[in-house]
């Protein structure tokens, strides 16, 4: 059966919010370029799906399409229970509060400091009291732990404190649903570690639902072998055998078409060739 | 690199798909034009980023529009001395002076400079905010980036040309005058008493009019070119360029368009 008759019974255009996220045949042509060839999968909620392929395969597409950054030209896509194909942009900036992301070179405005930048959405709404919104920034800030850097600037940041301060900015409305584009992308393994420790955290402490785009099978194999610990404020190892499941599935994308969407232990028992050499 | 090499990394076009870019480039222009002068009846309007970039346009080019219209002033008035001398009409070089910078070169000279000063800066500066993905970040975090980077831009470059254009006019007659007084040995009084007579509403209406046109048109070209920035660094260059080249070009055309139609609309001149 069709992914679309499984969870569009009806041509309604109003979907039962069971899915955080939910791309139906979603094909996107960039420069003559066929990007995203009919691609389906769904994203249930509190669930983080780690999405692969090699570069230019449509991944960081995926991304901005489920933010409205960019438009399908062909399928649905629904964020939240609600269809975005068409959606005009002053409808988008009102979902798009409940949806955080963090861009793969972090994206900060570089002539805002680091509250500025947590703070950007607050100040630009404008309904947010001073104190409250300080408070939030604090907050925010103290979950990727950089309180100390609120008044520096992003060039006064390494690479790694600039991925933490987005993913701060990401998630300082306590969005539904986030989405990660590369967040470990060229940084060190102690501080890639970290960043998915935070991740998991978010995840397993908060239930958000992400999609996370990564070239890293490690970063997505970690989150997939972790949950967080709130006891001791690090992520854990399952014990081998364990029968803990944590919410993480896995896509990977191959010519613009989804070749496989499973979980951690169907994606280490597949006997797809393709998969098998992407794995090694 | 041999020729042959070069060549065959050019990708050639055919030209309907040439013809197709350009149509398609003058609509997404007027699209973000049109888009950001709907804003300014749309809230927020965002003032004090409307004062910010006051500030960086209209004080920030303060300096290259003194020194441009005082050396134009001052050249225009060499440049005219000896043909007026031979028809021994030299008094009337500060009629000419006032007449050249208010109606013409006043406004267009300021123009070019801000142009050169301005439409590159908001090309670089937007251009790069695109390729680092901050306009997307923008756009995420929920705010428009054409009303909250480009239409403060257009509002402020428009306000604050004009001024720099009664500046600009200013010096211009200064440098006039300087040279007509110091090397012509004319009376500094008769000089301005001259060049304020020789002045109409026509004159005047013409050389105000100009930098309104100028100034939306360098802003939003400036920005049209950032936003559309692709390809990284090397494209915020290109951008750049691009930006003052057509917003120079535009202001040349513009001028002409302009001088035809008020002079058929108000019937002097």
């Amino acid at each position: 059966m069709a992914l679309s008759s499984q969870i569009f019974p009806s041509e309604s255009g109003v979907q039962p919010p069971s899915d955080a996220v939910v791309f139906e045949n979603v094909a996107a042509v960039f420069d003559d370029k066929l990007v995203l060839d009919g691609i389906s999968f769904r994203l249930p909620y509190g669930e983080t799906k780690a999405i692969f392929g090699v570069a230019g395969a449509g991944k960081s597409t995926i991304l901005k399409l489920t933010l409205g950054l960019l438009k399908p030209d062909s399928g649905r896509i629904f964020v939240l229970g609600e269809d975005i194909t068409q959606m005009k942009e002053d409808r988008l900036f009102e979902l798009r509060r409940r949806v955080g992301i963090v861009f793969q070179e972090s994206a900060l405005f570089d002539s805002l400091n680091v509250r500025e930048n947590v703070a950007f959405r607050f100040m630009e709404e404008g309904k947010t009291p001073e104190d409250q919104i300080d408070h939030s920034v604090r907050e925010a800030l103290s979950f990727v732990e950089l309180e100390n850097t609120i008044d520096m600037l992003p060039s006064e940041l390494s690479g790694g404190m600039r991925r933490r301060v987005a993913i701060a900015r990401a998630i300082i409305t306590k969005p539904e649903v986030l989405l990660y584009d590369s967040p470990t992308g060229g940084l060190d393994p102690i501080t890639s570690t970290n960043i998915i420790e935070l991740l998991v955290k978010q995840r397993d402490v908060y239930k958000t639902s992400s999609l996370l785009v990564t070239h890293r099978l490690q970063d997505a194999f970690v989150m997939a072998t972790h949950s967080f610990d709130r006891g001791s404020g690090h992520m854990k190892r399952l014990p081998p055998g364990s029968k803990a499941e944590v919410p993480m599935s896995f896509l990977i994308l191959r010519d613009g078409k989804v070749i496989f969407d499973g979980d951690a232990h169907e994606l280490a028992h597949t006997q797809d060739e393709y998969i098998k050499k992407y794995l090694s | 690199m041999s020729a042959e090499d070069f060549l065959s990394g050019v990708e050639l076009i055919s030209p309907t798909e040439f013809a197709k870019q350009k149509v398609q480039a003058v609509q997404d222009y007027v699209l973000l034009s049109a888009q950001a002068l709907g804003n300014l009846f749309r809230r927020p309007l965002y003032v004090a980023d409307i004062l910010q970039q006051a500030d960086l346009i209209g004080v920030g080019s303060l300096s290259i529009t003194v020194l441009a219209g005082t050396f134009t002033g001052a050249v225009l008035a060499m440049n005219s001395a000896s043909t007026l001398q031979r028809f021994g009409s030299l008094s009337l070089i500060a009629q000419l002076v006032s007449v050249g910078m208010v109606r013409q070169l006043g406004p267009v000279i300021t123009g070019l400079m801000v142009a050169g000063r301005n439409a590159s800066g908001m090309a670089s500066e937007l251009g790069s905010m695109v390729v680092t993905e901050q306009i997307d970040a923008m756009r995420a975090l929920g705010t428009d980036p054409v009303k909250k980077l480009v239409t403060p831009r257009i509002v402020s470059t428009t306000v604050m040309l004009f001024f720099l254009t009664i500046l600009s006019d200013l010096f211009g007659l200064l440098g006039g005058s300087a040279v007509a007084t110091l090397l012509l040995g004319l009376d500094f009084r008769q000089y301005w008493t001259d060049a304020w007579q020789i002045l109409a509403f026509s004159d005047v209406f013409t050389g105000l009019i100009q930098p309104v046109f100028y100034g939306f048109v360098i802003a939003s070209i400036g920005c049209y070119y950032g936003m559309s920035t692709r390809g990284g660094t090397q494209g915020v260059g290109r951008s750049t360029t691009q930006a003052v080249v057509a917003s120079s070009v535009l202001i040349l055309a513009v001028d002409a368009f302009l001088t035809r139609a008020l002079t058929l609309l108000l019937g002097f001149h």
